[in-house]
């Protein structure tokens, strides 16, 4: 087996430049991979957490998910009866027995619970109108459920309470205004109630189009604004643990009946794109390990013909042919592998470059550095692929020379 | 002494009615009809015209080639139903080859060329290995070169070297296709005088092609070929 490989090592080490060149291009397809795993990873995670951060882990709404049973199917449950165009119930009055509800979800153990009416308005300042939505809270529960005290850049969530009729915006929608803290804004809602409110907060949460379209105010004044008294249309609920969000949504619909939705249902769509992302990135660096492949294909290649006396003269002295398959495997394998410890080397180097940069990314997000995620696991699938592909480029042309008659060479050479 | 081993032992390598044809579009017989009994303590010389076929019977009897019809018996193991790990395995521990061209490794020096097939045999330690090398360098005269690679010797110490890997295993059969074809004949007759020990005095069987006559004239006896057949034995 040593000797084995100090026979690959002198034929390496008889390529240098070529082996270097090889290296390095497994040492790029390995450290880009992980310098993008990290910084892909990082995003997502960071992404993950922003949204997450910024919507309710579950939240019940006044709709179902599917059109009451009518009275013919409910009599036919077994017969071919189709009814079409049958929408599902509008709950005009809300959740009913809402604050019912919410003392038995509030029973449960390891979560918050607060009660929204979240409806739609617009927003007048100095002649500009946007349209908002508008969420009425109760400021001692939302704190539990949402980020919104700790985003907030300008005031507090209790000034609601102090201030009349205070109303919090995000600092998207100001710039959009062109308000600023303490204006006073005109709100007006489909249901035609007209009210002015002071600006008594600006929360910045990161994601866009929460900062350009949400306000937050006392639910009793929504629920005037609205002119819906007493009626809350949504509980929106955090969890310590944020997995559990799924199956606790799917219970309290089929409780309710009212829909429910945890984070990951609301942001499906999301998480797909995040998974795409990954696979696009993944093929993209396979690809440049199949690049740094062909190289060490090319290597080995050259050194079995340039060394195909060697390898007559080795079998005729007694070697197998699996001996020398092994022999340029081996050449295949240490040239992956070195290019695997330059390539995390590269991979850790550049995952460390890029915390440290930051970045503006005014369009999506508003983070501020790159958000890097260290895992050991990217180091080691990266290192899996670029040893398998060189192993791989060294078995083509390991089996091709473990193939040489030794006769026709050591004829030729006489 | 020459007739003395011939009859009483075994042979160690016998061919019976080999021949080795190649088959292509033009179909070519290397050596037919072979019947070929060599033994321990013997050395036998090959000789014949350019393109007799003598090459390819050493090929054959170094189980480096298989013959078409025929068998090849190596201390009595019938070769025809080995496998290729087991042929290079009798190679390895029986059979010692020297050819025209030296074929040293290029990056080893000789004592490392030398302990090559100890190595792969793995029968000794690392230090017995290279008592061993550095003993055979010693008798082939060529101990100033031990750390001496291929490139920085001579023609004639280069062969040496050769002779001394393929006397690596202690194999019981030295096979030397025209080992003697790059050198002056001083060279020459060292190699032969080389051959002549190992025969008589380690008791191997060495057969070597030559075409030079004086050389052929030393043997215990001499083998003619002609067009891919013995034509003399004696
Ligand atoms: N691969 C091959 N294809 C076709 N013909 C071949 C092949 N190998 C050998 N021959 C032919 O077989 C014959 C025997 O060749 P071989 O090498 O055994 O002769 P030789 O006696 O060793 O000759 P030399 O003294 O020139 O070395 C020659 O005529 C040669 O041309
Ligand atoms: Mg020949």
């Amino acid at each position: 087996m040593r000797l084995l490989l100090d026979i690959a090592w002198t034929h390496i080490r008889g390529r240098r430049r070529q082996t270097l060149i090889s290296i390095t291009g497994v040492a790029l397809g390995t450290g880009f991979f992980i310098a993008i795993s990290a910084l892909m990873a990082g995003s997502d995670a960071d992404f993950i957490d922003r949204v997450v951060n910024a919507t309710p882990h579950v939240a019940i709404k006044d709709e179902y998910r599917e059109p009451p049973k009518q009275p013919a199917e409910r009599v036919f449950a077994d017969g071919a009866v189709a009814l079409r165009g049958v929408k599902p119930k509008q709950e005009l009055r809300g959740i009913r027995q809402a604050q019912a509800r919410l003392t038995e979800i509030e029973e449960i153990a390891g979560l918050d619970v607060a009660p929204t009416l979240r409806g739609n308005a617009v927003a007048r300042y100095s002649g500009r109108d946007v349209a908002v939505s508008i969420l009425g809270v109760d400021p001692r529960r939302e704190r539990h459920v949402s980020q919104v005290e700790s985003d907030m850049t300008v005031g507090t969530l209790d000034s609601l309470y102090t201030t009349g009729n205070g109303i919090i915006i995000g600092t998207g929608l100001a710039d959009k205004l062109g308000t600023r803290m303490g204006a006073t804004l005109t709100l007006s809602s489909p249901a035609g109630t007209v009210m002015k409110m002071k600006v008594v907060g600006l929360f910045r949460s990161g994601i866009v189009q929460l900062d350009n379209t949400t306000t937050y105010a006392l639910l009793k004044k929504v629920q005037v604004l609205q002119d819906k008294p007493n009626v809350i249309n949504e509980i929106r609920i955090r969890l310590d643990n944020l997995d559990n969000a799924h199956d606790l949504a799917r219970r309290l619909e089929a409780r309710y009946g009212y829909r429910a939705e945890s984070w990951d249902e609301v942001n499906e769509g999301l998480l797909e794109t995040l998974v795409v992302r990954r696979k696009i990135m993944l093929s993209v660096v396979s690809a440049i390990l199949l690049v740094a492949g062909f190289g060490i294909y090319n290597v080995v290649s050259t050194i079995t013909y340039e060394k195909v006396r060697d390898i007559a003269i080795l079998k005729s002295l007694g070697f197998e042919e699996i001996d020398i398959k092994f022999i340029f495997i081996l050449e295949g394998f240490v040239i992956g592998l070195a290019g695997v410890v330059v390539g995390w080397a590269l991979g850790y180097g550049l995952s460390a470059y890029l915390d440290g940069v930051e970045i503006d990314m005014k369009e999506f997000t508003a983070a501020t550095s790159l958000p890097i995620l260290y895992d050991i696991t990217d180091y080691l699938i990266a290192a899996a692929f670029a040893l398998g592909a060189s192993t791989v480029a060294g078995f083509l042309p390991a089996r091709k020379a473990a193939r040489v008659n030794p006769v026709d060479i050591i004829r030729g050479a006489a | 002494m020459i007739g003395k081993t011939k009859t009483e032992e075994a042979p160690l390598i016998e061919a019976r009615n080999v021949t080795r044809r190649l088959s292509g579009e033009i179909p070519v017989t290397l050596v037919h009809d072979i019947d070929l009994a060599i033994h321990r303590g013997e050395f036998t010389t090959i000789t014949g015209p350019s393109g007799s076929g003598k090459s390819s019977l050493l090929y054959l009897l170094g189980l480096l080639d298989q013959p078409t019809e025929g068998t090849i018996f190596m201390d009595h193991i019938e070769t025809s139903d080995l496998h290729e790990g087991d042929l290079a395995r009798l190679r390895l521990t029986k059979l010692g080859f020297i050819f025209q061209f030296h074929f040293l490794l290029p990056e080893f020096t000789a004592r490392e060329n030398i302990m090559i097939p100890m190595r792969k045999l793995d029968r000794l330690h690392p230090a017995e290995m290279q008592a061993r090398a550095d003993e055979i360098l010693a008798q082939l005269d060529i101990s100033d070169h031990a750390n001496k690679r291929p490139d920085q010797m001579s023609g004639g110490q280069r062969q040496r070297v050769a002779i001394a890997r393929a006397l690596a295993n202690d194999p019981e059969v030295v096979l030397a296709d025209e080992s003697t074809g790059n050198l002056d004949s001083h060279n020459s007759e060292i190699v032969f005088d080389i051959f002549t020990k190992l025969a008589r005095e380690d008791g191997r069987a060495v057969v070597a092609v030559t075409h030079e006559r004086e050389l052929a004239d030393r043997a215990d006896r001499k083998i003619h070929l002609v067009d891919g057949a013995i034509v003399s034995d004696n």
